[in-house]
């Protein structure tokens, strides 16, 4: 799967391969024992975030699951 | 004025499967409409609860008597949002999608919850809600209408690129957890034609395209 922006899509699928591993292995197991993958996020973040404000795309300042503070609870 | 929609479903796997699928499901062959994935924030919380949000792009296929309310410079890409919860204690997914653009247009909001089946073993109960609205004057309407009409497709969709995503996963050794790309896919399936034909042939899992 390709990113937003074209020259991080190697990172981002080295971050993803990291993410599911430790994600199936790791923590659905309860085990709290660090995170491996903090690097190559911080890799993967510095050019997507740079394509997001390149790109213009209205991500910032949207609150974390900001729209469903006004539903019902489900 | 909103639409509402709300159905609940079950899906074969364990509740696990599910959650580690839901990361691995694109791309599969019913999301040639989503162009670009990525996760832009993530973190785990005090409590071991996983937030995280993901950005992705899709192409924007509208019918031709709506096309007219697109001036011409406007993006035909829409920009979702995804935020989603993963509590592995309480064993539950809550994820929460809406359109970032295009919102005039049409405002698409959805909530999925994912849980252990209470009835079922080894099975996932999935809510799904749905708030569809439209801004346009004198159309809002129809094109809610074709809001709706459109989301239970990609509902379908949805669900169909989960499968794909989770017969991959339950295909495969623990090594294998990773899932290959569709392109990666068809480069093994060439792998094995090779295998095949040479005389030391082991048997291979056939690919599983629906």
């Amino acid at each position: 799967m390709n990113s937003v922006g074209e020259a991080c899509t190697d990172l981002k699928r080295e971050y993803d391969q990291c993410f599911n591993r430790w994600f199936a292995e790791k923590f659905l197991k309860g085990d709290r024992s660090g995170d491996p993958c903090t690097e190559t996020f911080r890799r993967y973040q510095r050019c997507v975030q740079k394509a997001i404000k390149e790109k213009d795309i209205p991500v910032d300042g949207v609150d974390f699951m900001g729209p469903n503070k006004d539903k019902p609870e489900s | 004025m909103v639409k509402y929609f709300c159905n609940n479903t079950d899906i074969k796997s364990a509740w696990d499967h599910v959650v580690t699928a839901f990361w691995q499901r694109y791309p599969n062959p019913f999301s040639t409409h989503v162009l670009t994935e990525d996760v832009v924030y993530r973190e785990v919380t005090a409590d071991n609860r996983l937030f995280s949000r993901r950005l992705l792009m899709k192409t924007n296929r509208l019918p031709r008597w709506a096309e007219r309310f697109f001036p011409g410079g406007m993006s035909r890409s829409v920009y979702i949002i995804e935020d989603s919860i993963v509590d592995p204690v309480n064993r539950s997914l809550t994820t929460y999608t809406w359109n970032l653009n295009h919102t005039t247009l049409m405002s698409v909001e959805e909530r999925c919850v994912f849980k252990d089946s209470v009835e079922q073993p080894a099975t996932t109960q999935l809510k799904r809600e749905a708030w569809i609205s439209s801004s346009i004057y004198g159309f809002s309407k129809p094109i809610q209408e074709f809001g709706l009409a459109r989301f239970k497709s990609n509902q379908v969709k949805a669900m169909k690129g989960l499968e794909y995503a989770l017969s991959n996963l339950q295909g495969e050794t623990p090594q294998r957890l990773l899932r290959d790309t569709v392109k990666d896919a068809s480069e093994k399936a060439k792998e094995a034609a090779k295998t095949l034909a040479s005389a030391a042939a082991v048997p291979q899992k056939p690919q599983q395209y629906v």
